[in-house]
């Protein structure tokens, strides 16, 4: 299928979403589709696929203007949708999820298992995506559960496959597989267009490369473009992208954890005994595919949940099971992992976000009453050193961009007296103007002598900012290695089995 | 004309304000179309059109003239009567008539006032005290209670009388607020079921206490004593019923705003409320924030029945707070109207009022059904809490775009 698209313009109130956007994806091409977190890469994709309405512009198949009124319009039309968060239903069959809303039925209205079964192995088949059709979506790993998605797609004859994001939830393995099933698909002539903001990838997949920002196409790229130069095209100025840090002083052990073991709500080990210390002056990065524990682990830390058996000990003290509050008070800094739900109150104002763990402390607040001045100075001084962008500080959270959003926790935690600082996902969504900010600040804490211990499923952020790299999978920790170990053995380890080598 | 502009384009950005305006108007407009609709002598009009061509004409004037005197009755019922009033202030005489309406209105809206704060304080920490009224009860009972069966000096025993109202709504707020924090038990439930204990609870302290007026065989209290009773505003001899109530609610007006803006308890329950997840990981202690959300609560919607009994009535018989004298169910509706802040519960409660009172005057001038007055309370709430019906029946600036910018402004995109 050949895709055009002309002149897209959609406007949310005062905010231009999408700008005049063009683009051609050719049939049998892989086009990506690169920008900044709200440069309006998903509006885009939500156009295409029918779920939005383009104030101006038309979208054009094979040369023919169409109208997408949702997204069935789309489906009919040959546009497959692979969405970031999986649109399965957990409790079902392959089969069943695969023809859920489409289903083949016999007399009397009963589902037909049987086509629908045929139907996903002739698609099988076809594009060599190997799954089980009695599998639970549940009992799947991540990556098998996407090819699910991208089966389901086919099987609905898309010609047009869009991947928003398809590789943040795996591991490099599966990204791997994932850019090789992309490639046959397109080689039998699928068109692909694939979202993504991380440059790596989008490098060694794509056949073109447009780059948007503020809604705008920026420009489109041969993939022999180099990753400095694209970055700079989606930022729209020059971004380093190596974490500029020198070498460790590690010194005494800061945080320490002993044989923890924590169940999850489903009453799973979770961490199953894991040990680990961090060092005052070093940056101890926790790699590892998503839902291998580390979750669990960090809400045990931070005394957000219930620890089994072990131990954590913060600064000589043991903190094992100890209130939120006191973990706060004895100098843990978090920077949670969705911080959307743990870290901040949108509906409240950034001054008030900036005090939200310590609203009782002196001088923001006295004998239980509030000082509001106290709060706004304070608010306004972080604004201010930590470079945050809002109208003011009473300003609700919710009109900050994610990485704003982001700058006000970094900056609340990074002004409270600190032993530890502990930040899950700490760029998770953020552009890379941000990144590079926040890798910075979290370098200068421990250039500051205080202990880090960052989590993360990004393995480049892993690998560039840990002084030691340890690697979680299924609760445990199966090696702690040196950043200069090859991407191809952390990822080894991050899938359990230990490469040659390691301990 | 720049100011005209200005003031148009202030309308369509649809502030709460201006929503809740609006929403009066079409809770308005609904009553009309049930006055129409329910009226024999506009119906008989209307049939009328159909027997002869000049007859449209009366039929507007007839529905003009039946729906306009309702409203104009509640008016006059619950604010001011213009006339009665220009003849008060010509002749010096009958100003008890004049500020009759008034004096009632506010007279209801002080139980009102402090009630339905005392529901938006759990609104705001993400709990449902759907129990006020039961609480208000038991607040009603503590007061008559300390106030007949205790004798002391009149200064120490109003207080104490109001004290004991608030104890009496702390204990029916303690209950739900630990059930709820220690065994996990929904306060929604616990709250709702608790008005039935309560208003059972009072029936046996009516018939089976020392409560009970002696040598009565009815469900009715001993009178508060002169020295416990919140005194009319402008002397008993003023024949007006407002009173000493007023104060004690613009106090709780007061503390209200205090607590929810200023204060670092405040601070947590509006944290608690707004994301639990946040508010927990921000080392707030969810237990103790929502039992101390509730006992206050509670205490609140005690104060609110014993200022009642003590404001008007002076003495509770099985009737107290039952039925559509449920204002601890009113100040839920009241509650959501202002948003659960102070002062724009003040609004809610006095609007409220106004229409409960007029009401009862549009009854006893038009026949006009009372209820009437509560159709009209439910569908300005109904339109309240659905602001983007209001703002497309309006054509105010699209609510939608502002939602799905605030959306965006977060990940996703």
């Amino acid at each position: 299928m050949r895709l055009e698209l002309r002149g897209i313009t959609k406007k949310f109130g005062s905010l231009t979403a999408n700008d005049h956007i063009d683009l051609i994806v050719e049939p049998g091409q892989i086009h990506c589709l690169l920008g900044e977190n709200g440069a309006g890469k998903s509006t885009l994709m939500n156009v295409l696929f029918g779920l939005l309405q383009a104030d101006e512009g038309e979208i054009l198949i094979d040369g023919e203007p169409v109208r997408l009124a949702n997204s069935g319009d789309a489906v009919r039309r040959g546009i497959g949708m692979v969405h970031q968060h999986f649109m399965l239903v957990p409790v079902f069959s392959v089969a069943e999820n695969v023809v859920l809303g489409f289903e083949p039925t016999r007399s009397l209205d009963r589902l037909d298992y049987a086509r629908a079964r045929e139907n996903i192995r002739s698609v099988s088949r076809e594009f060599g995506l190997e799954v089980d059709p009695d599998a639970t979506v549940e009992s799947l790993p991540i990556g098998l559960q996407q090819r699910v998605e991208i089966i389901k797609a086919l099987s609905h004859d898309a010609q047009l496959l869009i991947l928003d994001e398809p590789t943040a939830v795996l591991t490099p393995q599966e990204a791997d597989a994932l850019m090789a099933i992309m490639r046959s698909l397109a080689a039998s002539g699928k068109s692909i267009l694939f979202i993504s903001h991380k440059l790596k990838e989008v490098r060694q997949v794509s056949d073109v490369i447009t780059v948007i920002r503020s809604g705008r196409v920026i420009g489109s790229v041969p993939p022999t473009a180099s990753e400095n130069e694209l970055a700079a095209m989606m930022v729209g100025r020059e971004v380093s992208l190596v974490v500029q840090k020198s070498a460790a002083t590690p010194r005494e052990p800061v945080l320490e954890v002993r044989d923890l073991v924590v169940r999850d709500d489903r009453g799973l080990a979770v961490v199953d005994g894991v040990s680990l210390e961090v060092h005052a002056g070093e940056i101890v990065a926790l790699a590892g595919v998503q839902g291998n524990g580390q979750t669990e682990l960090v809400e045990a830390i931070t005394g957000l949940r219930h620890v089994e058996s072990g131990s954590v000990v913060l600064a000589g003290r043991d903190i094992t099971n100890h209130s939120p509050r006191e973990i706060l008070d004895a100098g843990l800094g978090h920077i949670p992992e969705d911080r959307q739900r743990d870290g901040v109150v949108l509906s409240m104002s950034v001054a008030d976000n900036m005090v939200l763990n310590t609203p009782r402390r002196a001088p923001f607040a006295r004998h239980g009453t509030r000082n509001l001045r106290a709060v706004r100075d304070h608010a306004e001084t972080l604004v201010e050193s930590f470079d945050v962008r809002t109208s003011s500080v009473e300003a609700p959270l919710s009109s900050l961009s994610g990485g704003n959003q982001q700058k006000v926790i970094v900056a609340r935690e990074l002004s409270r007296p600190l032993e530890v600082l502990v930040a899950s996902q700490p760029t998770r969504g953020l552009d890379v103007g941000s990144i590079e900010y926040v890798h910075r600040e979290i370098v200068r804490v421990r250039d500051d002598g205080h202990a880090v211990l960052i989590v993360s499923s990004e393995l480049d952020e892993v690998m560039a900012l840990g002084d030691r790299v340890a690697v979680m999978f299924q609760g445990r920790i199966t090696g702690i290695v040196d950043p200069s170990t090859s991407r191809e053995d952390v990822g080894l380890l991050m899938a359990g089995s230990a490469p040659a080598g390691t301990r | 004309m720049p100011s005209a502009r200005r003031l148009w384009d202030r309308y369509r950005s649809a502030s709460p304000i201006t929503i809740a305006l609006l929403a009066l108007v079409l809770g308005l407009v609904v009553g009309a179309v049930i006055i129409i609709a329910t009226t024999p002598a506009i119906l008989n009009a209307w049939r009328g059109t159909f027997h002869s061509w000049g007859a449209p004409g009366h039929a507007l004037k007839v529905t003009f003239d039946n729906v306009g005197a309702a409203y104009r009755s509640i008016f006059t019922g619950s604010i001011v009567d213009p006339p009665q009033f220009w003849h008060s202030v010509t002749t010096g005489r009958g100003w008890t008539a004049s500020l009759t309406p008034l004096s009632e209105t506010l007279t209801y809206a002080v139980p009102l006032v402090i009630a339905s704060i005392a529901v938006g304080i759990t609104f705001q920490t993400g709990l449902f005290n759907i129990g006020a009224n039961g609480q208000a009860i038991l607040g009603g009972i503590a007061g008559v209670a300390v106030a007949t069966l205790v004798h002391l000096p009149m200064a120490l025993h109003l207080p104490l009388t109001l004290l004991a109202g608030i104890a009496g709504g702390v204990v029916g707020g303690a209950i739900p607020g630990l059930l709820k924090a220690y065994t996990g038990a929904h306060e929604v439930i616990v709250t709702l079921m608790f008005n039935y204990v309560a208003s059972y609870f009072m029936l046996f302290t009516l018939l089976s206490t020392p409560l009970q007026l002696p040598n009565q065989t009815n469900a009715i209290s001993r009178t508060m004593p002169g020295g416990t009773q919140l005194a009319p505003l402008f002397g008993t001899s003023s024949g007006l019923r407002v009173n000493y109530g007023i104060v004690v609610a613009l106090a709780v007006t007061l503390f209200a705003i205090w607590l929810l803006d200023r204060s670092s308890i405040g601070f947590e329950f509006r944290m608690t409320g707004a994301n639990p997840h946040a508010a927990r990981a921000s080392g707030i202690n969810a237990r103790r924030t929502l039992v101390i959300s509730f006992l206050i609560s509670g205490g609140l919607a005690g104060l609110a029945g014993v200022a009642w009994v003590a404001g008007t009535t002076h003495y509770i018989d099985q009737n107290f707070l039952q039925g559509s004298a449920g204002i601890g169910f009113t100040a839920i509706t009241v509650a959501l109207l202002g948003r659960n802040r102070p002062i724009g519960i003040v609004w809610g409660s006095l609007l409220f009022a106004a229409l409960e009172v007029g009401g009862s005057n549009m009854q006893a001038n038009t026949g006009i059904p009372y209820d009437l007055a509560t159709v009209i309370q439910s569908a300005i709430v109904i339109f309240v809490a659905t602001p983007v019906l209001v703002k497309e029946i309006f054509r105010l600036r699209a609510l939608r775009a502002e939602s799905v910018k605030v959306a965006t402004a977060g990940w996703g995109s």
